[in-house]
């Protein structure tokens, strides 16, 4: 297991984890605070020099509002010691600024310290007992001794105590300064949006060829045929106008294949099931479909979904040297689970391709979940799972 | 024969009106969406009826369900669809309420294939089975299991039985002779299982197992 935070060193076996950086990082962190701790007492003492009480507040509020942006930074700077995940490099805004600089101010230095000097310096103090506390006695002697083991015992279990709360101050001081699961979750809508707008964008797209381009082709290769007709098959305008015929019907099924990929239309008409039999009647590899989906998802899901099966089944047909496929469908318990399974040679890699990545994108934005197990020398199955409330 | 044509496009349904005109036939009515169709049909009880699978308001497939809603209140009564683009599940649901009889299914393009597209219409009028070529290809595409059996020739004759074409017209289009294609009809039945029955339906029955096959 990877440990990235110092909550989560908490977590490892005893032996692991003194064993490990976390605690002497977590010493750090703490004992780091006396750089806060020196500027109140700087600050402080200066002030008290201007020996005036009106001029002290103002000034504290100015020395205050100065150590903001270098504290923020050091605070920011420090934190990867108890926290290895990533930090925001940039200022995450003036309040969150603030926030963590007063607390550092305020709150923070001299709770760390005191947590330090009491997990650390009171079992040292302890286990010295015998050198500091010199006395004559047997019995004086026999507590100083006892009470150097229970130092001993305590400096055991101090990393555990101070790298408990310096884990839980890091926490503190990422959540005051990194986006927050909101702020991730409003980033989140805002590409589900993105991606609604681009869907909806296709299917204007598709609306606008069927309706007008695809209806003036067919309507001028009506006319053309009509044409051909009153001319007498062996004359030599009639070559050209055939020639011109076929030129027409074949930009109609040219069309007709473009709309297919700028947004099935079935898929709208019909919904999932509908289009993805649809999909799946033209791949070159037979394909048995067994959908068993009792309504229609949300849009979103359905568009979702019906792109996993239709870039599966095309990598199947690409890549896999498969003799025969199979897409399982259902929604049940307020989920809609696709399953793209084929019989050839496996080894997909999700990393070399693009409409891999694509893909995951879109299903994250329907808060899905993508799989793909493709073991060398196959089977190959992916597998989509999306949440649509009942 | 007495048309009515359902078509929201002014400019296609005007060139349909002047098509079929053109062969002799008269358009009774001509409207631009699914409800004024219906109200057309019990007004002027036409032998035939064209209609577009998408019209207003919804832009869906309102002009087959008002397909189907005609041909409850009027058994019998001919219709042949015309679709933007190719989808099975149309075709099946057609064909499979009222064993394809009278029925047709064409993409919109072959219209510009006038005298084909007349013929078709006729056929459909006289109670034949008419389904758009791609739709059977899908369908050849898909439905590989029985279909191994047949010749690749064999597959090309049951794609113009699908069409709806006589012995004598297959014959002409794939250059050979009519007893040959009947060899090959005959093998197409024995390979599909379709023993032979007093009705001589299989040539529907042929294209209809694919169809609700694929439709389960």
């Amino acid at each position: 297991m990877l440990t990235r935070t110092a909550l989560e060193a908490l977590a490892r076996r005893p032996a692991a984890f003194l064993a490990s950086g976390w605690p002497w990082r977590s010493l750090a962190y703490l004992l780091s605070s006396t750089v806060p701790g020196l500027v109140v007492a700087v600050t402080a003492l200066s002030i008290s020099l201007v020996g005036r009480v009106p001029l002290m507040v103002p000034a504290g509020i100015a020395a205050a509002g100065l150590a903001v942006p270098p504290l923020a930074r050091f605070e920011r700077w420090r934190l990867r010691l108890v926290d290895s995940t990533p930090t925001p490099r940039a200022s995450a805004g003036r309040r969150r600024d603030a926030a963590v600089a007063l607390f550092s101010l305020f709150v923070f230095w001299w709770i760390d310290l005191l947590v330090v000097g009491a997990t650390v310096g009171g079992p040292v103090v302890l286990i010295l007992s015998p050198v500091l506390q010199p006395t004559d006695g047997a019995w004086a002697l026999a507590a100083a001794f006892t009470a150097s083991a229970m130092g001993l015992l305590l400096l055991l279990v101090a990393p555990y105590t101070f790298t408990a709360w310096a884990g839980a101050r890091g926490a503190l001081v990422r959540t005051l300064l990194a986006p927050r699961e909101t702020e991730l979750a409003e980033v989140l809508r805002s590409r589900a949006r993105l991606v609604d707008a681009f869907e909806t964008e296709r299917r204007r797209i598709e609306r606008d060829l069927h309706d007008g381009t695809q209806q003036r082709l067919v309507a001028l290769s009506m006319r053309l045929g009509l044409a051909r007709l009153d001319l007498p098959p062996d004359s030599p305008l009639a070559e050209q106008l055939a020639q011109a015929h076929e030129e027409a019907k074949l930009a109609l099924v040219e069309l007709r294949e473009l709309v297919r990929g700028v947004h099935p239309q079935v898929l709208t008409d019909r919904g999932l099931a509908a289009a993805v039999r649809n999909v799946a009647a033209r791949s070159p590899v037979p394909v048995d479909v067994d959908l068993s989906l009792p309504r229609r998802p949300p849009q979103s899901v359905e568009v979702a979904a019906y792109y996993v099966v239709s870039e599966a089944l095309a990598n199947v047909a690409k890549h896999s040297r498969a003799s025969r496929a199979a897409v399982r469908g259902r929604l049940a318990g307020g989920v809609l689970t696709m399953e793209i399974r084929d019989d050839g040679v496996g080894g997909a890699d999700p990393a070399r391709g693009t409409g891999l990545t694509g893909l995951a994108d879109r299903v994250a934005v329907v808060d899905g979940r993508l799989s793909l197990s493709s073991p060398a020398g196959g089977p190959t199955t992916m597998r989509v799972e999306i949440p649509c409330a009942l | 024969m007495r048309v009515v044509i359902a078509e929201d496009a002014v400019l296609l349904r005007e060139g349909l009106v002047g098509l079929l005109e053109r062969f002799g036939h008269t358009v009774v009515a001509s409207v631009g969406d699914a409800a004024s169709l219906v109200a057309a049909v019990e007004e002027q009880r036409p032998d035939i009826v064209v209609a577009d699978v998408r019209m207003p308001p919804g832009f869906t497939d309102e002009g087959l369900r008002a397909a189907f809603a005609l041909r409850a209140a009027h058994p019998g009564l001919a219709v042949l669809l015309l679709s933007q683009y190719v989808e099975q599940t149309y075709a099946a649901e057609l064909l499979g309420s009222a064993g394809g009889a009278g029925i047709g299914y064409l993409l919109k393009e072959r219209i510009g294939d006038v005298r084909e597209f007349a013929d078709a219409l006729v056929r459909v009028a006289e109670g034949g089975t008419v389904i758009d070529p791609e739709v059977v290809r899908q369908l050849l595409g898909w439905r590989r299991d029985p279909l191994r059996r047949l010749t690749p020739r064999e597959l090309e004759v049951l794609a113009l039985i699908a069409e709806g074409r006589s012995n004598g017209s297959i014959a002409r289009a794939l250059f050979v002779s009519d007893a040959a294609v009947a060899k090959h009809i005959a093998s197409i039945f024995a390979k599909l299982d379709l023993p032979p029955t007093a009705d001589g339906h299989r040539r529907v029955l042929a294209v209809l197992a694919y169809l609700q096959a694929e439709s389960r």
